[in-house]
């Protein structure tokens, strides 16, 4: 024990000094309790990469998304293998079956050589700049590679993955920023005040709570016109699965709220004449901050798995938007999967993720509790 | 107590109409009703349908009449056993959901009995052996039965089984039994087929029952009171089972209350990738053609099921848990 105080000493080492007196500030001391715990730290990379995927989709995707191709339908993965330094993959030819027409590949001793900061599609960089750079693409344009296989219409599901990143992990964290707004909202009048209005907001709260979530996403998500642009599909399908996901957040808060209720500090603003806004702002809710900041992240992760699953049923985005949920509806028939099993990538890459954030989420929770020792 | 069970069961009432005028009202949700979409779809395949005709169909099924009345018409009838007669199928509700509805029930009880036969000797062996290399294992494969989503689960379920067993998981009887009446033969035949959406249920709900289990019993396991049983010479195993155990069970009783609508939301899903014949594939299918007597009806079962589900675990709790007996 003696020696995990020391280490934790030693990592506090940014601590100030104030009168002679070394101190470390309650985020200072969770972040050394949370920096121990190895694999929290190594989700929160993980997660922190996988946001930057998103927001640099265009750069990141050796091709455009959209772009199909008739003579590379449901080509299976290239692997990527190294000549000297030179990465190339193998190309493959494409036969039909004379009667069936059913392709099939044939990998070939002709090289696709790849490179860094190879040309491309044209796009807009963070919507501001034109270029044609991505992170890496086969050495001359017009040059076809598959790392992660093609779908049915011949396009790169690298490329596609890599986008579908963007809607489903920009849907999960917009989703819980309402969810929090609605969840402090109402767990904080809830706590704050308690009596008849706590009472009515728990009700509602297990009422919620005791229906069964994906019956009534399918009712809510069937309620929305098939003919509706994608952005507004986009947003309403956000707060369907909000509207749902705010009930524990708002249990979460409500308890901290009721528990710090007595607590001296927030009596003696009481007395000090602070006005409620103050109170509940600047005294009560920094001093639950941490433990709010990780109930979010361990409920982003079912975030994403509700547009994954919506999607995939087809009652959330739908194409020409692209979701890993949406991809995943490709990867429905067993006819297709048995013939084309790497549909199921954009499927490991929702559990990866919705693994990361919950080692991060639980690594947060248990720094930012005092008591876990 | 017998009081309190009745007073519960009293404070259902209430609970159960909030759910079906939440029902209601998502089912009158969507633009338009039963006889736009019948019109889409006759105009799909080439055939027109006169104004006149829609509003008398309008007429004929109720729809011109102001909300509320269909509302106390749709549960005036649900109280007295008639669900609604459905647009799309011809048919009245009743006889289109019964078995299904059956169906849906015997699979969320198995996959809650697996739940519980799973997550029981895993949870206190965890607890136990805490740190063991056991231990990480279970908590690792739990993440990653918390981190897969129910559906891609049934997906991977039915890849592994046509490529590798070149065998059909889909449905829950063989196709001879498919419409056959009821027999042990069939019974046999559904055995048969429950188990593999039955795993899929349960493995996601077992790994958040582990580590519920698993943390209860390690908070009692340093109790004086164990300390104290074990210096008085009480074998480890019957110390273990009798005591902390016991103690640490509660959730699992209280899991019948939110495990359950976890399953029966869950069975909706893995019922319309895997095609069982249980509720899933009809309500899906009913909200997408605004079939709204019949998907009311589904949601409205399906809802009950949980309301009932938290009703039980409620009771059952009083009965084994002394403490909250006496809160009462």
């Amino acid at each position: 024990m003696s020696e995990e105080n020391k280490q934790e000493t030693a990592q506090v080492n940014m601590a100030n000094l104030r009168g002679g007196i070394e101190y470390a500030s309650q985020w200072q001391l969770m972040w050394a309790r949370f920096r121990k715990h190895r694999v929290a730290y190594a989700s929160m990379v993980l997660v922190a990469l996988l946001y930057v995927v998103a927001i640099f989709a265009e750069f990141l995707s050796p091709f455009s998304p959209e772009d199909p191709s008739s003579r590379t339908v449901y080509q299976p993965p290239q692997v990527l293998h190294f000549d000297g330094f030179k990465p190339y993959v193998n190309k493959f030819t494409l036969t039909r079956d004379p009667v069936t027409l059913a392709p099939t590949y044939v990998k070939t001793d002709e090289k696709t050589y790849l490179e860094f900061f190879a040309k491309g599609y044209e796009y807009k960089m963070l919507g501001i700049w034109e270029t044609n750079l991505h992170l890496f693409g086969p050495k001359e344009q017009g040059e076809k590679m598959f790392l992660f296989g093609s779908d049915k219409l011949g396009r790169d599901m690298l490329s596609r993955v890599i986008f579908g990143a963007r809607f489903t992990l920009s849907m999960g964290l917009i989703g819980v920023i309402l969810s929090t707004v609605l969840g402090i909202a109402l767990g904080g009048v809830s706590g704050y005040y308690g009596g008849k209005i706590d009472w009515a907001i728990q009700r509602l709260v297990e009422f919620i709570l005791s229906l069964p979530t994906i019956p009534i996403w399918l009712a809510l998500a069937s309620a929305l016109p098939r003919n509706w642009p994608p952005h507004l599909v986009y947003i309403s399908v956000t707060v369907i699965i909000s509207l749902i996901g705010w009930t524990h957040l708002a249990r979460v808060i409500r308890g901290k709220f009721l528990a710090m209720r007595g607590e001296v500090f927030v009596i003696a603003a009481k007395l000090d004449g602070c006005s409620e806004a103050r109170v509940i702002f600047r005294h009560m809710l920094p001093s639950m901050a941490s433990h709010v900041i990780a109930a979010v992240t361990l409920a982003i992760p079912s975030m994403i798995l509700a547009e994954t699953t919506l999607s995939f049923l087809g009652l959330g985005l739908q194409p020409p938007a692209i979701s890993w949920g949406v991809l995943l509806k490709d990867a429905q028939k067993i006819s297709v999967i048995s013939n084309a099993p790497w549909l199921f990538l954009p499927g490991v890459m929702v559990v990866i993720s919705v693994l990361a954030m919950n080692f991060f989420g639980d690594g947060l929770r248990d720094a930012a509790d005092p008591y876990s020792h | 107590m017998l009081n309190y069970i009745f007073k519960r069961m009293l404070s259902a009432i209430p609970f159960m109409f909030m759910v079906s005028l939440t029902v209601f009202i998502l089912i009158q949700l969507p633009p338009g009703d039963f006889v736009d979409s019948y019109a889409a779809a006759a105009a799909s395949s080439g055939e027109t349908i006169s104004p006149e005709k829609m509003a008398d169909l309008r007429h004929q099924f109720g729809l011109d009449r102001h909300i509320l009345i269909q509302y106390f018409y749709w549960i005036g009838g649900i109280v007295t056993g008639n669900f609604g007669y459905s647009f799309e199928w011809q048919s009245p509700v009743k006889d289109l959901v019964g078995e299904r509805i059956g169906l849906t029930l015997i699979l969320s009880v198995a996959a809650m009995l697996f739940t519980w036969a799973l997550a029981l000797p895993i949870g206190v062996y965890s607890a136990v052996k805490r740190y063991s290399i056991g231990d990480y294992f279970f908590t690792f494969v739990g993440f990653i039965g918390l981190a897969v989503p129910n559906f891609l689960l049934a997906l991977v379920m039915m890849f592994i089984a046509s490529k590798y067993y070149n065998q059909d998981v889909t449905g829950l009887f063989s196709p001879e039994f498919q419409s056959a009446d009821w027999s042990l033969a069939r019974v046999y035949d559904l055995m048969h087929h429950l188990w593999i959406p039955m795993i899929i249920m349960g493995a996601a709900s077992s790994a958040g029952l582990i580590r519920i289990l698993r943390a209860n019993l390690i908070d009692q396991l340093y109790m004086p009171y164990v300390v104290t049983a074990r210096s008085k010479g009480l074998s480890e195993v019957k110390l273990l089972i009798k005591y902390p155990v016991r103690i640490a069970l509660n959730p699992f009783v209280s899991s019948i209350g939110w495990i359950l609508p976890n399953l029966v939301s869950g069975a909706v899903i893995i019922s319309i990738v895997l095609n069982l014949p249980t509720v899933g594939p009809m309500l899906y299918q009913s909200l997408m053609s605004q079939d709204i007597y019949l998907s009311g009806t589904i949601l409205l079962v399906v809802c009950l099921l949980t309301v009932v589900g938290t009703l039980l675990s409620d009771i059952l709790l009083v009965i084994l848990d002394p403490r909250i007996r006496l809160e009462q």
